[in-house]
């Protein structure tokens, strides 16, 4: 006798609303110390719910440190240092900010010559608040599933397939953890998410990606 | 009429309007007033009246309350607003005492509405003391700063911060405007309304039409800086660079502000500017009504490159609206002006009147690249600068505020 289907997946999606820590930076070694001290709420929100807050989609530049580090200091190799650190060590906790204070000292040691940014271009430490909410869509299988997708708020985006990394324990996607439920016939729809970096580009584009992905046509596959 | 959530929906699209609801639902029913010193003229009371109908639309119990006061007390309230933005005023103790004296009246008048509120925000200085004439409040109150307190006069900041570190929260545009308070201070950047006169699309002949009547030809490009005649906003750098523009292509300019008479430094700057432009009848100084946004409208979208090359700036809500036209912008590299311009991407940040003709040139002998701009400043607006996405975050706020000061915040179903 066939098991019954698991119960469908509910999609929620979320808001987020930034505020200021009181703290800035204006050079290297301020930034060095100002990252030593704040929450790692504050580094989240610089690493990766910045992608949430009203700004410009930079296509290049995946976290605040990377943009302020290239457009105040105008120093490239330390905004390609910091923009290949990735964000998914946000589910170890202190790892992430270990890993930005070693690419900060080591460039601090390297270049003693850094420049300051100028009045009015400071890094100011932000940290937010994510307001999470239920929706009234629902995915019954994975058919539905794929073809709701597409359609996801940026939001709901956001969630289900960036945030949900930094949860314990499983630190996947929701929709795999949900289609592993369905077996054999989620697997595929599994696989094709598999394909798609979580953590790259703007959460429009990650929906694209996503897209092409269960589309089955898309250069994701 | 006043515009319902659907006028959106073109837009902003369905995803958005359903974001709104969804948010909205568990602020059903709760009161929340809006405290402000005026129902007509400002940019708050513009964004307060398309607010709070969609806010009521939303099932909020929403009201707006203006505070009542007399002349003395708003010389005082703008000199704090001088103040506040860092231009020193020498405000004296009795007129310190006026200002609170005011408040308790309005707090007395106002009372019962503040006092049984789930939420009461309180715009700017002008009404920040009637926290302190309530003491039998159940709500959360909130103070909505839309000031650059970047850099304040400390004794003005100093008076104010007594009144208003006793709010819940706080609320500044710009993490740059922010001043240390002992209470959580969100940031929610200003937005446009699509569909308020000053950014209503308009059709081709009324453009043409409100250019003729300005004098403006149609066989030349126009360069367009809306803004008052002071000096951060450089207005005789502009004419610089225009002059430098047309030593190599046939251009005109305009310059549009609002009157100055009633402020000698304006007064003063817009001479500097007439002296700076010569008699050139190429330049265009229009000093307009505050009111006729319409014109402003069709200026923005007859321009061919709009310039904001401010040498300090708030947000810059100029370059909101020129961005949103598909304007391709030129602009100094100044407060909220570089979340807006993004160079090589919506326009270009400019340091000198050299630095800002030459990208002039550029834009003027590079129609597609140019156009292509003016659709990345339009996504870009569409994206985060629009009323929808202010709205949303104080539905955002409102949930954080009522919910506790989580980082991950669940409603229920």
């Amino acid at each position: 006798m066939r098991s019954p289907d698991p119960t469908p997946f509910e999609v929620k999606d979320c808001a987020l609303i930034t505020l200021a820590l009181g703290r800035t930076a204006q050079t290297l070694r301020e930034l060095r110390d100002r990252v030593a001290e704040v929450p790692l709420g504050s580094l989240r929100h610089h690493m990766l719910e910045s992608k949430l807050r009203p700004s410009f989609d930079d296509p290049e530049l995946p976290n605040d440190f990377a943009l302020w580090a290239l457009d105040a200091l105008r120093d490239l190799e330390l905004a390609e240092r910091l923009s290949a650190i990735d964000a998914a060590l946000l589910a170890e906790g202190e790892t992430l900010r270990q890993r930005l204070l070693d690419v900060l000292e080591d460039r601090l040691a390297e270049e003693p010559r850094l420049d300051a940014a100028r009045p009015g271009h400071e890094f100011h430490f932000l940290r937010s608040q994510l307001v999470v909410y239920p929706t009234d869509q629902a995915a019954g299988d994975p058919r539905a599933l794929a073809e709701l997708l597409p359609r996801f708020s940026l939001g709901g985006v956001y969630l289900h397939f960036v945030e949900s990394r930094l949860r314990p324990p499983r630190g996947e996607d929701d929709f795999s953890t949900w289609l592993d439920d369905w077996g054999e016939t989620g697997q595929a729809l599994r696989e094709r998410l598999a394909t798609v970096d979580p953590m790259f580009g703007s959460l429009r584009e990650l929906r694209s990606r996503i897209a092409a992905a269960v589309d089955g046509n898309g250069a994701a596959r | 009429m006043i515009p319902t959530l659907d006028s959106y929906a073109p837009f902003v699209g369905q995803n958005v309007l359903r974001q709104l609801r969804q948010l909205s639902a568990p602020l059903r029913g709760a009161s929340v007033v809006h405290v402000n010193s005026t129902r007509a003229g400002g940019g708050v009371a513009e964004i307060l009246h398309r607010l709070i109908p969609l806010q009521r639309e939303l099932g909020l119990d929403a009201s707006w309350e203006v505070i009542e006061g007399d002349a003395p007390f708003f010389d005082i309230t703008k000199g704090f607003h001088n103040s506040l933005q860092g231009q020193p005023v020498a405000i004296r103790p009795h007129q310190l005492e006026h200002f609170l004296e005011v408040n308790r009246q309005n707090a007395a008048r106002l009372g019962d509405a503040l006092a049984a509120a789930d939420f009461v925000f309180i715009h700017d200085p002008q009404p920040a003391a009637l926290l302190r004439f309530t003491p039998e409040r159940r709500g959360q109150w909130v103070w909505r700063c839309h000031i650059d307190a970047s850099r304040p006069q400390r004794p003005t900041w100093k008076f104010l911060r007594e009144l208003v570190g006793g709010y819940d929260a706080s609320v500044f545009s710009l993490a740059a405007f922010a001043q240390p308070l002992p209470h959580p201070e969100y940031l929610v950047p200003p937005a446009i309304d699509p569909l308020s006169e000053k950014n209503v699309e308009l059709s081709e002949s009324e453009i043409a039409a409100t250019a003729e009547r300005l004098g403006l030809a149609p066989d030349r490009p126009v360069l367009l800086q809306v803004s008052r005649f002071d000096r951060f906003k450089d207005p005789v750098g502009v004419v610089r660079a225009f002059r430098m523009v047309r030593s190599y292509l046939p251009a005109q300019l305009v310059l549009a502000g609002s009157s100055a008479a009633d402020d000698p430094e304006g007064e003063a700057v817009l001479e500097q500017v007439r002296e700076e432009a010569g008699g050139d009848p190429e330049i265009s100084l229009l000093m307009l009504p505050p009111d006729d946004h319409r014109t402003i409208n069709a200026l923005q979208r007859r321009a061919d490159v709009v310039l904001q090359k401010s040498l300090r700036e708030g947000f810059g809500l100029t370059v909101t609206e020129a961005l949103w036209k598909r304007r391709p912008m030129v602009a100094g590299d100044a407060g909220g002006i570089t979340l807006q311009v993004i160079p090589n991407r919506t326009g270009f940040l400019v340091h000198t009147p050299e630095g800002a003709a030459l990208r002039i040139r550029f834009l003027l002998q590079n129609r597609e690249i140019a156009a292509e701009m003016g659709e990345r400043g339009r996504e870009h607006v569409r994206e985060n600068f629009l009323l929808t996405r202010q709205l949303r975050d104080y539905l955002t706020l409102m949930n954080a505020l009522a919910q506790g000061a989580g980082e991950l915040i669940e409603l229920d179903a």
